[in-house]
């Protein structure tokens, strides 16, 4: 069986759709500096994704500190080591786990949420219907909802990062009998504005991911009902692909800002 | 003897009536498809006009390129003597306001009220409205004509076909329209709730004096509401007259669409 032709096929479908994607960002960026703007409905979708998203990252959140104390102190103690514990889940949480989990939870949840609402209003023409009222849905739907996850993002990233450590240190006060303020006085001894900048700047750039491909492939959603259903599919698989490559794009440009 | 000029009654030449909408030579394909192959027509000021043509004939193609929704391959659209293809979106924008335009499947803002559905088209074009204080009288005003002023408070999904069918139709009635185009105005609904429909057409057109082209399959339809009408098959006008004229009609391809 011949499979070099559904392989180039598909190479050829993925650069398609980074070209279309990155017209569709070229697009947003040109249309969020023109008025009119559209001020009412951005906090509108700043609320709904930050207060629909609040309590999943909580949860996650406060799992992922209580799982990763858990999970270290067995080693750590072996080592004699178990005194650097809240540096080390500090750091990690901060710098890497925070962000990258939160950003992946949000996709699952904002991402797949506007695929699908923008699918259906294409497939039952209240885009169209938009348009002819007057109304550039580009900008109502689609800046509003990008600049949205783009400014939200940081704050549910900082909200997790944060449970996230009280989850730990929930952990070593009932293990270790270590206090929370000498927990937290550790964590902040550890952390740099060297691990708080890049990990800031890197959830500002997952925020727009998630909204730009969760609007990309809803907005252009085709095929009907089922195109729905597709659009929120893809909108996760390739918000999550995209955050792991900006992670690692991230990490490599802050290690260049270290070893300066 | 020859009368005197002054003892003859002038008859003052009749003016031909204004023409509303006037398409000449429309192509437009998808790919192979080609689904409009040189359409032509016009709708004069008041007048009720029904496209009618099978599933996939290019009715609705043709009306999404009249409001600038779709770009024709070929061809021009002028509507009340302005071309759409040479219209920035400003201008297009402002024409729009004299268009209503009635989706196949009524298009209501899912995420909206049905008030807040109406007063949508009002954001971009409240100038056309005068000064407004208070948009409520003008939604219950628009309401009250298709008689669902007790709806003003509901959600879309709280309707039925029918009534989502006449808040769509109140909606494009909030500007004042100089012209309406109905999407097969009639499609999905059941016979009794289609009568209804099309009475209200009837009345709306009375009642404002609207021209109104209409785009249906449905040969009930096109019988109580057309003043005239036209075939369009193969991407063609294929025939044009009065409903009488066509129903006689012994062409094969006509005879089809009259056909019990």
């Amino acid at each position: 069986m011949n499979t070099a032709k559904p392989i180039s096929a598909g190479f050829r479908h993925f650069f398609v759709e980074i070209g279309e994607l990155s017209l569709f960002a070229g697009r947003f960026f040109k249309e969020t500096v023109k008025p009119p703007f559209e001020f009412r409905e951005l906090l509108r979708q700043c609320y709904h994704m930050g207060n629909r998203s609040l309590t999943l990252v909580l949860v996650t959140g406060f799992i992922i500190g209580l799982v990763l104390t858990l999970q270290s102190r067995p080693t750590l103690v072996e080592f004699g080591a178990v005194s650097w514990m809240p540096d080390m889940v500090g750091i990690s949480i901060v710098r890497e786990l925070g962000p990258v989990i939160t950003a992946l939870v949000c996709a699952g949840r904002i991402a797949s949420g506007i695929g699908a609402e923008l699918g259906s209003m294409r497939v039952t023409e209240q885009i169209d219907a938009m348009e002819v009222s007057g109304t550039n849905p580009f900008k109502y739907l689609v800046v509003t909802r990008i600049l949205a996850t783009t400014l939200m993002l940081p704050l549910l990233v900082i909200l997790g990062d944060a449970v996230a450590l009280y989850g730990s240190a929930l952990v070593e006060n009932f293990k270790g009998d270590v206090s929370f303020q000498l927990y937290f006085n550790r964590v902040f001894d550890a952390l740099e504005y060297g691990d708080l900048v890049p990990a800031t700047i890197k959830s500002f750039f997952f925020g727009f991911a998630i909204g730009l491909v969760g609007c990309f492939k809803g907005y252009y959603s085709k095929k009907g009902t089922a195109g729905v259903g597709l659009a929120a599919n893809t909108a996760v698989v390739f918000t999550s692909m995209l955050l792991f490559v900006i992670d690692f794009i991230a990490v490599f440009i802050s290690d260049i800002f270290y070893e300066l | 003897m020859k009368a005197s000029p002054s003892h003859i009654t002038q008859l003052k030449p009749k003016e031909p009536p204004e023409v509303m909408i006037h398409i000449e030579d429309l192509y437009k394909s998808f790919g192979e498809n080609h689904v409009l192959n040189g359409f032509n027509m016009k709708l004069f000021r008041g007048e009720n006009l029904v496209v009618m043509g099978k599933s996939g004939s290019g009715k609705s193609v043709m009306i999404k390129c009249l409001v600038g929704l779709m770009k024709p391959d070929k061809g021009r659209i002028f509507v009340m003597g302005r071309e759409i293809g040479t219209l920035d979106r400003e201008a297009l924008d402002i024409l729009r306001s004299d268009i209503g335009f009635l989706f196949q499947g009524s298009a209501l803002y899912d995420s909206m009220t049905v008030r807040e559905n109406l007063e949508f088209p009002m954001r971009r074009h409240s100038e056309k409205l005068g000064e407004i204080t208070d948009t409520l009288p003008l939604v219950l005003e628009a309401l009250e004509s298709v008689g669902l002023a007790h709806t003003v408070d509901l959600m879309p999904e709280e309707l039925s076909g029918g009534m989502k069918r006449r808040v769509a139709l109140a909606r494009t009635l909030i500007l004042r329209p100089k012209i309406i185009l109905y999407d097969e105005p009639t499609s999905g609904l059941d016979p009794i709730t289609a009568k209804e429909i099309i009475e209200l057409m009837r009345s709306i057109q009375e009642k404002y004096g609207t021209s109104s082209l209409i785009i249906t399959h449905d040969v009930d339809c096109a019988r109580v509401i057309s003043e005239r009408m036209i075939l369009l098959v193969d991407g063609v006008n294929y025939a044009e007259g009065t409903y009488e004229e066509l129903v006689l009609s012994k062409d094969p391809k006509v005879e089809a669409f009259f056909k019990k």
